[in-house]
């Protein structure tokens, strides 16, 4: 098998894979992990913040997102939201939404799920005394989350958030069923191409080992960090 | 300045943590709350600025009423300093910036003036060279220092402390109390939880017994270490004087 092993196919594929494929998933990471921390961040201030209706919409929320297939959802996101938008706005017809902002938008509101968990965790560990502290300067409640609480939380969950974007960037190859060149999509697309499977899926297998392989050794070594200022 | 009468607290329907406790610190003034631990002192002080809320009865500070829901409760407690046991330095900030926060972020001042006080306040407790340091590179001792100057950077009428001493090492306890002797000699208006009875006699007007969430005794410092009246003050206080 191996001796039939065609490494330029790859070769010439890369400036496709990269430019375009690579690009796509990193953006589409970058933009669904800060979008998915804002909104999960929002989610646990609601359910942390004592007002019983509010919590309980945030827990619904939360249980809902995770009790689905990811791939489902996208899908589902990706036909649903023109026909939402269209009733949102009343207009006449769909309306059309591209494959990016819908992929977006359904990351964004599925990562949020998780990373209001581990928000919450975060802001769970810091001590009562510290908002207590904060109040007694005269700041806020919203000061107090803000310029106290959240920058703690954030940095004690940083090792875990960053985790849960390596899953993320993963996970985010399952843009595949919307057929987006992504970077999983764009190796796809020249294996079917060229008749190549088994060189593409194969080279887009490494690809997603090292990326995440090196940004899991910089967690650890952020930990060990983290560890020592404490 | 402190009016404080006829308070309750429960923290459950079953649990009453203060009962008719009623009492006040006049401008200038230094009042030392002393009492068994779990007899309610912390509530008590934290329900000065709120921090605690409480069913019934009335507390005033400088004439604001604090259980009044009308109250901006944040503008009301930037002008009370308060000083925790356990210093609650906020650990992601720079020492000199656990100083200037509030000041600029509740005060309005600018970064610059802010800093300029702040640096002032670190010299007078004795810490400017540790500005750039964060808390947890500082003793104990050193981190209440900065704690009492974060809460003078407000220019506070009034300035609360609940066991300031009490987590700390034994020898650091009198840099503390040095600098709560002085802050009492220039005049500041203050409320102290404490079991260190030198500094009540030093600088106290008055002592305030507390027990079981009650008021037991409040009497001018003399009268309160000359004969406490009540019994529960005697055992306390031969307890704690025979450490
Ligand atoms: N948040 C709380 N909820 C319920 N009970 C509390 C709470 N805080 C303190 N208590 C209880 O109230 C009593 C008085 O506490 P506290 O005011 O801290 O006493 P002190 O400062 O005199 O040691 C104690 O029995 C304590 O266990
Ligand atoms: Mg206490």
């Amino acid at each position: 098998m191996l001796s039939n092993f065609d490494f330029d196919v790859i070769r010439r594929a890369l400036p496709y894979l990269f430019y375009e494929g690579m690009t796509f998933t990193l953006t589409l990471t970058a933009l669904a992990a800060l979008g998915g921390l804002i909104f999960g961040t929002a989610l646990a201030l609601m359910r942390l913040s004592g007002y019983k209706l509010l919590g309980r919409i945030a827990g619904l929320y939360v249980d809902f997102m995770r009790s689905l297939p990811l791939v489902l959802v996208i899908f589902w996101f990706y036909f649903l939201v023109p026909y939402i938008g269209q009733w949102v706005t009343g207009a006449s017809r769909p309306i059309s939404v591209g494959a990016f902002a819908s992929s977006l938008i359904t990351f964004i509101m599925f990562e949020a799920a998780y990373f209001s968990e581990i928000m919450r965790a975060g802001i769970q560990s810091i001590s009562r005394g510290q908002p207590a502290a904060a109040s007694a300067l005269g700041l806020t409640y919203a000061q107090s989350m803000r310029y106290v609480v959240l920058p703690q939380a954030f940095r004690n969950m940083l090792p875990v958030l960053i985790t849960q974007t390596i899953v993320l960037f993963q996970d985010t190859s399952l843009v595949y069923v919307l057929s987006i060149t992504d970077f999983l999509g764009a190796a796809s697309k020249v294996a079917q191409r060229d008749g190549r499977l088994v060189e593409m899926y194969l080279f887009a297998a490494v690809v997603y080992f090292t990326i995440s392989c090196i940004a899991s050794f910089g967690v650890r070594r952020l930990q060990a960090r983290i560890a020592i200022i404490r | 300045m402190i009016e404080i009468s006829h308070v309750n607290k429960w923290y459950s329907p079953t649990f009453q943590v203060l009962t008719d406790c009623t009492t006040s610190v006049t401008k200038g003034e230094v009042v030392v709350v002393c009492g068994p631990s779990g007899s309610g002192k912390s509530t008590l002080i934290k329900c000065v600025n709120a921090l605690e809320p409480f069913q019934s009865g009335d507390i005033s500070v400088d004439g604001t009423k604090v259980n009044d829901p009308k109250t901006n409760l944040p503008k009301l407690r930037s002008r009370v300093g308060m000083v925790f046991q356990h210093f609650e330095l906020f650990p992601h900030l720079k020492i000199i910036d656990n100083l200037c926060l509030a000041q600029q972020k509740v005060l309005g001042r600018s970064h610059d003036k802010a800093e300029t006080k702040g640096m002032q306040l670190l010299e007078r407790v004795g810490l400017k060279e540790h500005a750039q340091k964060f808390p947890a590179q500082l003793s104990g001792g050193q981190q209440q220092r900065v704690a009492i100057a974060r809460a003078l950077a407000m220019d506070p009428i009034v300035m609360l402390f609940d066991e300031p001493t009490s987590a700390l090492d034994p020898e650091m306890v009198s840099e503390v109390l040095d600098v709560m002797v002085d802050l009492a000699r220039e005049g500041m208006t203050m409320m102290v939880v404490t079991h260190e009875m030198g500094f009540a006699r030093k600088v106290a007007n008055r002592v305030i017994f507390m027990d079981r969430g009650e008021i037991v005794e409040d009497a001018p410092k003399d009268d309160f270490f000359g004969k406490p009246r009540s019994d529960r003050a005697q055992k306390f206080l031969s307890k704690i004087l025979s450490h």
